[in-house]
């Protein structure tokens, strides 16, 4: 099987945010470490598991500036056997459209692919759409969301998380999944793993390379202006003995906040 | 006149409270914006619900209602949506952040060459242009969005969005759609998997609990609060990835950003990622044992001592007011 999964490379969640200088972007000089996105490490696993019981290839791509190399890198020391960093100026600036464009034209010189694998959001845009963009963009169907996934014989038989409910899904291969936490426990890359993967193929390819007009880059939506929250008012602390700060808590709940 | 469209998610023939917030928003913003409201519901029986949504400020309702929508395919209610959209042309599209929405809008959206604001918690018009409002970094920051081009699409965050009122004497023009109804992903099956409880992205108060419980066998102090508070039960990250409780109650950066009236942090220190999930709440109630535990900076409310002693007094407080009233 060839199995694809989309990487994205994030700010370690233990970031704090700070602005940029711009005022519509975080300040990258800020960012002490740099992640593959959490959900995308639960799509690499499932990949890998999926290539160790069937058999096959897992490439990843990822599309971003120079620094994402790394989490290509992450994603081979776990055991993807190659990868594709899709890189261009043109597309710093572009939106999740732009960015679904650019990965399904990457994935295209892989076809024929059974199954591309993304992380269900990319921790910090918290956009959730590229999953589904990518999979509208390569005609595929699409289970997002997922925290189980069996692979048939050319179809796979899904469960994904609703509200209050647990759906079971069915679909032909090929296929787009987006991988939820709890679909599996990620591994870690062995030191056998980080020296074998710098010597796997790692393919950069441009917007041009890829037949992407600048059109179809430009973004639809753009951030104009990013802010911390606001500052929240000092804590009120509730003193006395259990019972008093029980009773006293539940007043003030009822009285001032009206909530209860 | 410009349409403002919205998809109005119905399951089991009823509508979700997050689809009539989606049209309430789309009446007010057809002041601004001088428009009308459309509203797109889909799946058998819906017929029934075109005066619910009129009431709620729906100028006309197209209905899918074919049978073969009895259950949410994402390609083939993408595709009623889009049809519509590409017939009416509408400025704005509004769709409920949930996981129907969640998992459709951005396939519709690829498939309309538009731009997408997801969770978005504010909206409002600039010279006749939407802007939006949404968190970013799980909250750590919200950023202000703006479109090139239409239709200028938002899914909104359940829960934060008012309900205005309702007429239920405003007159509702209603269309029926048909568009084909094939779907290669479909869904064989949906089992319930918390029967009765309160929902962690539609609760108005979730309590919480993290390590300071001790482990899991403590965690049902935590669920008889939420249960005497009428409140959804959450987790940090600290306790899920232990295993104590399932990965669906994580509130945090990899769990779920919540935004209720009212959060009860039992036991939780406040890690950035988890403090990014839920300092969004309009009221926080920290209970820790350590007075210099990072959740006090955040808290409204704040509680040192010990858990065991604490909570069940809590529970037993909150019975009893909740009796005095009723």
């Amino acid at each position: 099987m060839k199995l694809v999964v989309c990487v994205c490379q994030v700010p370690d969640t233990e970031t704090r945010v700070r602005i940029a200088a711009s005022g519509a972007a975080i300040s990258e000089a800020d960012v002490q470490s740099w992640i593959v996105s959490p959900y995308d490490e639960f799509a690499i696993e499932e990949a890998l598991r999926i290539k160790d019981a069937k058999g096959g290839e897992v490439v990843l791509v990822t599309v971003g500036p120079e620094r994402a190399q790394a989490a290509l890198r992450t994603g081979l020391a776990m055991g993807a056997d190659s990868a594709i960093h899709v890189k261009d100026a043109a597309l710093d600036a572009t939106d999740t459209l732009g960015t679904a464009r650019a990965l399904a034209a990457a994935i295209r010189t892989l076809e024929p692919v059974d199954l591309v694998l993304c992380g269900q959001q990319g921790v910090g845009g918290d956009h959730s759409q590229i999953p589904g963009m990518l999979a509208e963009l390569l005609d595929l169907p699409q289970v997002t969301v997922a925290v189980k996934i069996e692979i048939g014989d050319g179809q796979a038989t899904l469960e994904r998380e609703i509200e209050g409910a647990r759906e079971s899904w069915t679909t032909p291969l090929p296929a787009l999944v987006s991988a939820q936490k709890g679909l599996n426990q990620p591994r870690y890359a062995a030191l056998k793993g980080i020296m074998a993967a710098k010597k796997k193929p790692l393919q950069v390819l441009d917007a041009a390379a890829l037949g992407l007009e600048a059109a179809a880059l430009a973004p639809k939506l753009r951030v104009t202006r990013l802010e911390l929250p606001p500052p929240r008012p000092p804590v009120r602390m509730i003193e006395g003995d259990p019972v008093t700060q029980a009773r006293e808590l539940v007043r003030l709940l009822h009285e001032d906040t009206k909530v209860i | 006149m410009r349409v403002i469209l919205t998809f109005a998610e119905q399951r089991d023939g009823r509508l979700r409270r997050a689809a009539l917030e989606a049209v309430s928003e789309a009446r007010r913003l057809s002041g601004p914006l001088a428009g009308t409201v459309t509203t797109v519901v889909v799946g058998p029986g819906s017929d029934a619900l075109t005066s619910e949504l009129g009431a709620q400020g729906a100028d006309r309702v197209v209905v899918f209602d074919d049978p073969a929508f009895a259950t949410y395919a994402t390609e083939s209610y993408a595709r009623a949506l889009a049809q519509v959209i590409v017939q009416t042309k509408p400025s704005v599209v509004l769709i409920p952040f949930t996981a129907m929405g969640k998992d459709m809008a951005p396939r519709v959206a690829a498939r309309v060459d538009a731009g997408l604001a997801s969770d978005c918690v504010a909206l409002e018009v600039k010279e006749g242009r939407l802007a939006g409002r949404r968190p970013m970094y799980a909250g750590k920051a919200y950023a202000t969005v703006e479109w090139a081009g239409e239709p200028q699409m938002a899914t909104l965050r359940p829960n934060v969005f008012p309900l205005g009122p309702v007429d239920a004497l405003r007159p509702v023009e209603v269309v029926r759609g048909s568009v084909e109804t094939k779907a290669r992903a479909k869904v064989t099956a949906v089992t319930a998997t918390a029967q009765g409880r309160v929902q962690l992205g539609e609760a108005q108060i979730i309590v919480s609990g993290g390590r300071g419980l001790k482990g899991p066998e403590n965690f049902h102090l935590v669920e008889s609060l939420a249960e005497a508070f009428g409140a959804a039960v959450g987790a940090s990250r600290a306790v899920v990835d232990a295993g104590w409780v399932d990965h669906q109650m994580q509130v945090g950066q990899t769990g779920r950003t919540v935004s209720p009236s009212l959060y009860v942090a039992c036991g939780i220190s406040g890690a950035i990622q988890h403090l990014a999930g839920m300092s969004s709440s309009r009221y926080i109630v920290a209970i820790n044992k350590d007075k210099d535990a990072p959740i006090f900076k955040v808290a409204d409310y704040g509680v040192v001592g010990d858990l065991f002693e604490i909570l069940p007094r809590l529970t037993e407080a909150a019975k009893a007011h909740r009796a005095s009233r009723g």
